[in-house]
């Protein structure tokens, strides 16, 4: 089983265990892993699912697409390196992601 | 449903979509701990309804995504959630107690309610709308039954050149259906949409293949036999049809609140707070009449949204009060819009502008029309462009200002002209 662990921006972590195809914001809305709001639903109109990925494990993922890239630069807290809008993220065979969420989405 | 055995549904929430789901899981969130019921009519686990008309309806995801939470979730927090029922009475007592009677005839009683009901899609009065292929898309089964539907049709109307029209319509002719998308207005999206806007979204879908007919009024629906064969309009004109679908808007559901006594006028009318005419009873979502939200709106400036965003905010404002730390409810509307391809994203409320800035070239297929009321930004419709949407979104949210002359010139980033009030 995949597992996505979140941790948030005061340390605490929460593994989740995910499902194959789905998306890494959808696996935490649906287990009310606090600190995603994806407001938007995975539509890619709101910037709030907004993750920092574990170094470790960013350069892993398919790369970003230009629409991602601009909602980024909107996000409440600004982004780094490692930022991505987890709606677009989807959970492969084997994942073991690690991504910490930022202090607020709104 | 039984008679719940336990006692007091505790806060009865009516309604399971989005403004029902929210206002649960903030109250929650928000360390409430009296007993929650969240209670819909559809046989559904809640789901998210704005991909219905787009990506669900292209099947580009499954049902599955479409759930809010998972039994886990509820249970570990203590949501009960009941499906399947449809509360047609109520008994309300003076304290915003009283007892919930449904159609199957189970009886809830609870200490408080919240009105989440939402509305329902208007329906079209003309003849043949009963025909089977006349449909509407409102909920999760209207849009089963629109997708299992499309595999065997060709040609397609959409009455209501709306957001849930245009989408649809975009969705099934993306599926390579033969669409026709009637509006009876002089514009596509008048309501939520300025007029640049609207000519935007007009030339975009008729180059993609749909037949844009505007100020069309239908006269009947036409059938042979037992299926839809067509539409038929005022000046006689007639558009062959497999399949209807019907976008004309909707109806707040008010009528549980009128017979409780609660003031309605469009929607039931709350305070900044989410709090109803009684004083106790709290209602959110699209059946909400509320002041408007936007920072420095004129006091009794009142309106009702239908919009994700207005469902969610609104149902935190509604936790907090519910918790007995009101806070008013202050914020910048915002509403999206995926047609196909295309992605508008819209920022504030553009009604009573007196001023645009178009942004960019709308034939490169990326552009924003920014609105003015004198020099104050007050709205602004994107396309394809989520950095101008989420630029304006801010400055509104904050005061800034966003000199109109400087906007004009797309190379410039608007969240670098964007100066905060001194």
């Amino acid at each position: 089983m995949p597992t996505i662990t979140y941790t948030d921006a005061t340390g605490t972590a929460h593994a989740v265990e995910a499902g194959v195809g789905d998306s890494v914001m959808e696996t935490a809305v649906r287990n009310g892993v606090p600190g995603i709001v994806a407001e938007c639903g995975g539509s890619l109109s709101c910037a709030t699912c907004h993750v920092f990925v574990d170094p470790a494990d960013y350069a892993a993922l398919p790369p970003m697409e230009e629409m991602e890239d601009e909602m980024l630069w909107g996000a409440a807290v600004d982004r780094r390196d490692t930022s991505r809008l987890c709606c677009q993220i989807k959970v492969t065979e084997g994942m073991d992601l690690h991504v910490t969420t930022p202090e607020t989405q709104v | 449903m039984s008679t719940d055995p336990e006692g007091s549904a505790g806060l009865l929430i009516i309604g399971s979509s989005q403004a029902g789901v929210q206002l649960a899981v903030s109250l929650r969130a928000l360390g409430y701990e009296p007993p929650i019921t969240l209670l819909g009519d559809e046989n559904h686990r809640p789901y998210q309804r704005p991909a219905l008309s787009k990506e669900f309806l292209q099947g580009a995801i499954t049902k599955e995504s479409l759930i809010y939470r998972t039994q886990e979730y509820w249970d570990e927090h203590r949501i009960r959630v009941v499906r399947n029922e449809r509360i047609i009475r109520i008994d309300k007592r003076a304290d915003g107690g009283g007892v919930a009677h449904s159609l199957s005839g189970a009886e809830i009683p609870f200490d408080r309610l919240a009105l989440t009901v939402g509305a329902r899609a208007r329906r079209l009065l003309v003849e043949g709308v009963d025909l089977p292929g006349v449909l509407y898309l409102r909920n999760a089964d209207d849009a089963l039954e629109l997708k299992a539907r499309v595999p065997m049709v060709k040609d397609v109307v959409v009455i209501g050149g709306g957001f849930i029209g245009i989408e649809a319509a975009a969705s099934l002719n993306k599926m390579g259906r033969t669409v026709t998308l009637l509006e009876a207005g002089p514009r596509l999206v008048g309501r939520a949409v300025g007029a640049e806007t609207s000519a935007y979204l007009l030339d975009h879908h008729r180059q993609h293949g749909i037949d844009v007919v505007l100020d069309a009024q239908v006269r009947r629906i036409t059938g042979s036999g037992d299926r839809v064969s067509g539409v038929e309009l005022a000046d006689g004109r007639l558009i062959r049809a497999d399949l209807v679908l019907i976008g004309v808007g909707v109806i707040p559901n008010t009528e549980l609140a009128e017979s409780i006594g609660l003031a309605c006028d469009n929607g039931i009318r709350v305070d900044e707070h989410a709090v109803a005419s009684d004083g106790v009873t709290v209602a959110v979502g699209d059946v909400a009449n509320l002041p408007n939200p936007v920072p420095g709106a004129p006091t009794q400036d009142r309106m009702r949204f239908e919009s994700v965003n207005n469902a969610v905010e609104q149902a935190k404002v509604a936790a907090y009060a519910i918790t007995g730390r009101p806070e008013e409810y202050a914020g910048v509307p915002w509403f999206w819009s995926n047609q196909a391809d295309l992605k508008l994203q819209i920022a504030g409320l553009s009604a009573g502008h007196d001023r645009t800035v178009v942004r960019g070239d709308p034939a490169k297929g990326r552009h924003a029309v920014l609105y003015y009321r004198g020099d104050a930004i007050i709205a602004a419709d994107c396309v394809n462009a989520p950095l101008d949407f989420m630029a304006v979104k801010a400055a509104i949210a904050s005061g800034a200002s966003i000199p109109p002359d400087e906007a004009a010139d797309p190379a410039v980033p608007l969240k670098s002209i964007s100066r905060k009030p001194s």
